[in-house]
C-alpha cells in the first residue's frame, strides 16, 4: 500500500478508531459509513479499547510478497469487548502458547516493509494482555 | 425469462500447461464446447477470469478471447468474482440468454496459474479478500480458511481427521477422469501425514493451484432439440453474496450466500436438497465442503464432517460429491473452477461421465465460491427430456 493508503487508514490502523451504530447501537469496526446490522447511516467515530479475546488463529508459513521476512507468524482472529471481530496478528507470543479465547490488547507495530513504495506501513496486532484495568 | 439449457460442453485437462498460454487455453475449451454443441458462431461470450491481470499481465479477455476464437465482433466481457468468476460468467451467459438478449452463447472459464510461483501467487490469490484489513495483517488465502476451521473445530469439537473423508473421496473419484490433475487415491495414513501449511490446513486439505479452462454453449430451451447434443436445462440459477472478509460475517462458521444462493436455486427449480442426485460442491479446502453441505441443507449446523465419516459424499452414498475429483483432485484452476463444476455435472446427466458415472443421475447442482465465502453461485442442472 502505499502513502495515500497508509494515510486513509491511519485513525483505524493506529489507533483503532471505528464507528458506533446511533440507530441499533452496534459498535462498528472496520468504519464503514453505513451500519452492517441495520443498513442505516452510521459514521460516528467510535473508539475501541483494544481488548478482546482470540477467536481463532492460525501460522501462516507461506506468505504473500511483502511479508516473507516476517515468517512463520500467528494470525488471529479477534473478538473485540465491544462486538466486532477484527483479524490481525498476533505478537510477543510463542505460536504454541496461543488459544482460543485468550485475552489479548492492542499494540502498534510495523505491519509489512513496501519495498516497491518505500513506505513502512504500522498498525495494529495483539499481544497477550499485560495490562489491567 | 426464457429456459435455459446447456447444448455443449468442452474442457481442458488441468495441469500445469507451460506449453500452452491463457488465450490457447480458453480456445481450446471453446473449441471443443462449439464442436460438441455442433455450432459454428455464437452471439455472446463471457469470459470467467480471475488472475490474468496479476499472472499473465493480460487484461480485456472479453475481447481477447472471443477473437481468438475465430469471433470477432461479438458481445464479448470478462467476468471477474475471485475463485467464483467461472460460474459468475456462466449466471450472466445464463441471464443473457433467460432474457432473450442472445440466442447463442458461450461461457468459457479460463485460468493460467503456474506461470508464476511463490509470494507473488499468494499475494495475488489474497486480492480476493479484503486488501486494507484483512490482507493487509499478512493473513494468505489459505490462512483465511485455516482461521475458520481452527474454530470449527473447536466450537463443534471435531478432530482433524474427520475431514480425512472429503480428500479421499475426491482423489478415489478422480483416478477415472481422465481431465483431473491428480488420478492417484489417497489414504487416512496419507492425510494424517500430509505437511503443514497453515495450521490446522494440511496439504491434503487444500486443492492444488492448475491451469485449465472450461466452456459451455447455452441457448433457449425451446431451440436445445435442434443441436446434435443431448440438451441439459439449467432449471436454476442464482448468485448471492455476502461480506468480503470472515471477521464481517454475523456468523463466520456460515456461509450465508451459499445458504441464500442454494435457497433461490432449489425454490427456482421446485426441488428439495433430498432430490439432488449429485453435488459438485467448492472443496478448496475440506473446511469448505463441510461448510457448504450444511449451509445448503444436506447436513446440520456444525455435522457436515459427519456426511465425509460415513462415506455418504461417496459415488454411492446420499449425496454423492466431487464426482470428477472435485477441486482437491481435478485440481483448482480459479477462475476456470465453477464452468468446471457444470462440464462436470453435464457429463453425469448425460450419461457420459465414463468411471465417474453416478448411476441414473437426473438432477445435479454445482456450487462455486469466491473468496472465503463473498460471492456464491448456485445451479441446478436436469435432463432435458
Ligand atoms: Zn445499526
Amino acid at each position: 500500500m502505499g502513502i495515500p493508503g497508509s494515510w486513509r487508514l491511519r485513525n483505524q490502523r493506529l489507533s483503532l478508531v471505528g464507528e458506533v451504530c446511533h440507530t441499533c447501537g452496534n459498535k462498528i469496526f472496520p468504519p464503514r459509513d453505513v451500519c452492517p446490522h441495520c443498513a442505516r447511516e452510521a459514521q460516528h467515530a467510535f473508539q475501541f479499547s483494544g481488548r478482546g479475546e482470540v477467536y481463532s488463529f492460525t501460522t501462516v508459513f507461506n506468505p504473500p510478497a511483502g511479508f516473507e521476512e516476517y515468517a512463520p507468524y500467528t494470525v488471529a482472529l479477534v473478538k473485540l469487548e465491544e462486538g466486532p471481530i477484527v483479524t490481525a496478528q498476533l505478537t510477543d507470543v510463542e505460536p504454541e502458547r496461543v488459544a482460543i479465547g485468550q485475552p489479548v490488547e492492542m499494540v502498534t507495530r510495523k505491519l509489512r516493509d513496501d519495498g516497491h513504495a518505500e513506505v513502512i506501513s504500522y498498525g495494529y496486532k495483539f499481544r497477550p494482555r499485560i495490562t489491567t484495568d | 425469462m426464457r429456459g435455459v439449457s446447456i447444448i455443449g460442453v468442452g474442457q481442458t485437462p488441468v495441469g500445469e500447461h507451460w506449453e500452452r498460454s491463457l488465450r490457447h487455453l480458453a480456445y481450446e475449451a471453446v473449441a471443443a464446447a462449439m464442436k460438441d454443441a455442433g455450432i459454428e458462431g455464437a452471439h455472446a461470450m463471457y469470459v470467467g477470469n480471475m488472475l490474468s491481470g496479476e499472472i499473465s499481465g493480460q487484461s480485456h479477455l472479453g475481447a481477447l478471447i472471443a477473437d481468438f476464437c475465430g469471433l470477432r465482433g461479438i458481445e464479448a466481457v470478462k467476468v471477474e468474482a475471485a475463485c467464483g468468476s467461472g460460474a459468475a460468467a456462466v449466471r450472466m451467459g445464463y441471464l443473457a440468454v433467460a432474457s432473450g438478449a442472445h440466442d447463442l452463447v458461450i461461457c468459457v472459464g479460463v485460468e493460467k496459474m503456474t506461470d508464476d510461483v511463490g509470494s507473488k501467487l499468494t499475494a495475488a490469490l489474497a486480492q480476493a479478500a479484503d486488501a486494507d484489513y484483512e490482507v493487509a495483517h499478512g493473513v494468505t488465502f489459505v490462512g483465511l480458511n485455516a482461521l475458520l476451521m481452527r474454530r470449527y473445530m473447536h466450537e463443534y469439537r471435531v478432530r482433524h481427521e474427520d475431514f480425512a473423508g472429503f480428500a479421499i473421496n475426491a482423489h478415489a473419484n478422480a483416478v477415472g477422469n481422465p481431465n483431473a490433475m491428480f488420478r492417484k487415491a489417497i489414504t487416512l495414513e496419507d492425510f494424517k501425514g500430509a505437511d503443514m501449511i497453515a495450521d490446522p490446513i494440511n496439504l491434503l486439505d487444500s486443492s492444488p493451484m492448475a491451469d485449465g479452462a472450461a466452456a459451455v454453449v447455452l441457448c433457449p430451451t425451446e431451440q436445445a432439440h435442434a443441436f446434435r447434443g443431448k440438451p441439459v436445462r439449467i432449471a436454476g440459477s442464482a448468485l448471492a453474496t455476502d461480506c468480503l472478509s470472515i471477521h464481517d460475517r454475523h456468523d463466520p462458521l456460515w456461509l450465508q450466500a451459499a445458504e441464500d444462493s442454494a435457497r433461490r436455486a432449489y425454490a427456482q427449480a421446485d426441488i428439495t436438497p433430498a432430490d439432488v442426485d449429485l453435488f459438485e460442491l467448492h472443496d478448496a479446502f475440506t473446511i469448505m465442503s463441510a461448510l457448504s453441505l450444511e449451509a445448503c441443507g444436506f447436513a446440520e449446523r456444525g455435522k457436515g464432517w459427519q456426511l465425509a465419516v460415513d462415506g455418504e459424499i461417496r459415488p454411492s452414498g446420499r449425496i454423492p460429491i466431487c464426482t470428477m475429483g472435485g477441486l482437491k483432485a481435478r485440481g483448482h484452476p480459479v477462475g476456470a473452477t465453477g464452468v468446471y463444476q457444470i462440464v462436470e455435472a453435464v457429463l453425469q446427466l448425460r450419461g457420459e461421465a465414463g468411471a465417474c458415472q453416478i448411476h441414473n443421475a437426473r438432477v445435479a447442482m454445482t456450487q462455486n465460491i469466491g473468496g472465503s465465502g463473498a460471492t456464491i453461485i448456485t445451479h441446478i442442472l436436469e435432463v432435458q427430456e
